[in-house]
């Protein structure tokens, strides 16, 4: 007798494939949900007796009897919802559906829909989690650090807007894909960052969010296989994530330059960095994730902090900036400058900056730079602005750490 | 599926306009004639606003009715202009109001059962 498979091991890794096919065929998401739903309770009650052969192809063939006993009850309540507005299927993709529940197309229908621009960034974070990260709405609300019942409200709010705004289920035209990837891509880099720097919270970090948002970069890896910007983003993720254990001591922020590098995850580095390498070569130039992925990497590889090679660093943030002339590329940029050619010429890059955008990292850089270059006053106030500027507890306690280290 | 493509215009705008030349004037209505080109029977109708300035607001709780001055919201964006289009999803709709003039467009599906005139 074959032992019973695990229904929630099964339902993270099929969920999102079985949920993308019945949403397009059942042309609602509502109707999808509640048919994996039951397939789902079906399993839990059933597998223990009878363990199935297939285990996604049964939860596939009960949640279509299920949406098809639904779809008949909507109608005949003439309760009818705006139905999705799916497109052609690829050809072929009808008859592959029986014996293979994974169509990719469908998967990539899904992910496009729930992170369509016209949803807001907060929706697209949820339902991505939710349907292609295959979690419960309690695990998202959880995740993301809301009731139950406001992540319920967001998702069906957003559910609603896509069925009733028509946000096609489908593949964006070719002019407008590599801009929408780009937009799936920033949701997924949203996930990890709350998780590598959480804005709420008592906690500085929250891995299990990084590792979900990894988690939904390697569902990605197939469905868009030759696209060097998930590469690159996978790798960076890889080689952020796996300084985990070495960042916070004793409830406080341990930066960069003091980690103790022993405890980071070899492992993932070396596929960090085979992955930032792979998507370096694929394109050239590299694009954004892939220059953040080889700047991470430029620190994966230093054996401790002196080793740094600063000068690449400062080069890599520089042609990042051409790409991204964002405030916080300029401020890392800034950093490294400091580090290669010394405090002053990191100072300068910084001028100005003030009027696009105040925040604890322009602060904070400041007040580094200002006391590395002597100006013990100046860095001073700089570490009280930022310590006005953030209630993180763990940062806080580094803040007021260099402060006083900066004040002797 | 209809969308209303609502064309918002900011008061630099409304104050160009108000004193717009004819041959600026022709410059932008040559612009909506390109994108009746572009939407072609996916265009259902389409009306130009008067400038806001000439917006009266009726506000009826019951029978308490007010009456004022100006459009209903004091807000930096005023309605210009609305177009009905006919589309087979929102990517459709959005990709007819980028064959609009420059500036901001509230892309919103219309009810067709509820209301008819």
């Amino acid at each position: 007798l074959s032992t019973a498979p695990d229904v929630a091991a099964v339902f993270r890794e099929h969920g999102f494939a079985l949920l993308a096919i019945l949403a397009r065929e059942q042309r609602s998401l509502d109707v999808a949900e509640d048919a994996l739903q039951d397939a789902h309770v079906a399993a839990l009650r059933q597998w223990p007796e009878q363990p199935p052969r297939d285990p996604p192809a049964w939860l596939l063939t009960v949640a279509r009897r299920r949406a098809r006993d639904l779809a008949r009850r909507e109608a005949t309540l003439e309760r009818k919802l705006p139905l999705l507005a799916v497109d052609r299927p690829a050809a072929g993709a009808e008859d592959e559906l029986d014996d293979a529940p994974a169509v990719p197309d469908d998967r990539l229908r899904l992910i496009f829909t729930v992170c369509h621009p016209a949803l807001a960034p907060a929706a697209r974070v949820a339902l991505t989690l939710r349907y292609a990260g295959g979690l419960t709405t309690p695990e998202v609300a959880r995740l993301l650090l809301v009731s139950e019942s406001a992540m319920a409200a967001r998702l069906t709010r957003a559910k609603h807007k896509i069925a009733a705004a028509q946000i096609p289920y489908g593949v964006p035209a070719a002019s407008d894909l590599p801009e929408r990837l780009g937009g799936v891509l920033a949701v997924v880099q949203l996930i990890f960052t709350e998780g590598h720097l959480a804005t709420a919270g008592p906690r500085l970090l929250r891995p299990e969010l990084c590792a979900e948002a990894i988690r939904l970069a390697r569902v990605l890896r197939p469905l868009v296989p030759a696209d060097p910007e998930l590469l690159g983003l996978t790798g960076l993720m890889l080689l952020v994530h796996a300084r985990r254990d070495s960042r916070v001591r004793d409830g406080r922020l341990v930066t960069l330059g003091e980690q103790d590098r022993r405890r980071w995850a070899r492992g993932e580095i070396e596929e960090g960095l085979a992955l930032v390498a792979a998507a370096a070569r694929a394109h050239d130039p590299p694009g954004r994730y892939a220059l953040q992925g080889l700047i991470a990497a430029q620190h994966a590889l230093a054996a401790d902090a002196e080793s740094t090679d600063w000068p690449a660093i400062a080069r890599l943030y520089a042609r990042l900036e051409a790409l991204d002339p964002s405030p916080v590329v300029r401020i890392n940029r800034a950093v490294a400058v400091g580090e290669s050619d010394g405090p002053r010429a990191g100072l300068a890059l910084l001028e100005g900056l003030e009027a696009r955008a105040a925040g604890l990292q322009l602060d904070l850089a400041r007040a580094e730079l200002l006391a590395r270059s002597g100006d013990r006053d100046g860095a001073l106030a700089a570490f009280d602005r930022a310590l006005a500027l953030t209630g993180n507890g763990p940062v806080r306690a580094h803040l007021r750490r260099r402060r006083a280290a900066v004040g002797a | 599926m209809k969308y209303a493509l609502l064309i918002y215009q900011d008061a630099e705008f409304d104050r160009f306009w108000a004193s717009a030349s004819e041959e600026e004037r022709a410059a932008l209505y040559s612009q909506f004639d390109d994108f009746k080109a572009v939407a072609g029977e996916r265009l259902v109708e389409g009306n130009e606003l008067a400038l806001s300035t000439t917006a009266t607001t009726m506000r009826r709780r019951g029978d308490d009715v007010v009456i004022s001055d100006g459009p209903f919201a004091e807000v930096a964006e005023h309605l210009g202009g609305y177009i009905v289009v006919d589309a087979r999803d929102l990517d459709e709709a959005l990709e007819l109001a980028r064959a609009l003039p420059e500036g901001t467009v509230e892309v919103r599906p219309v009810i067709e059962q509820r209301v008819r005139a």
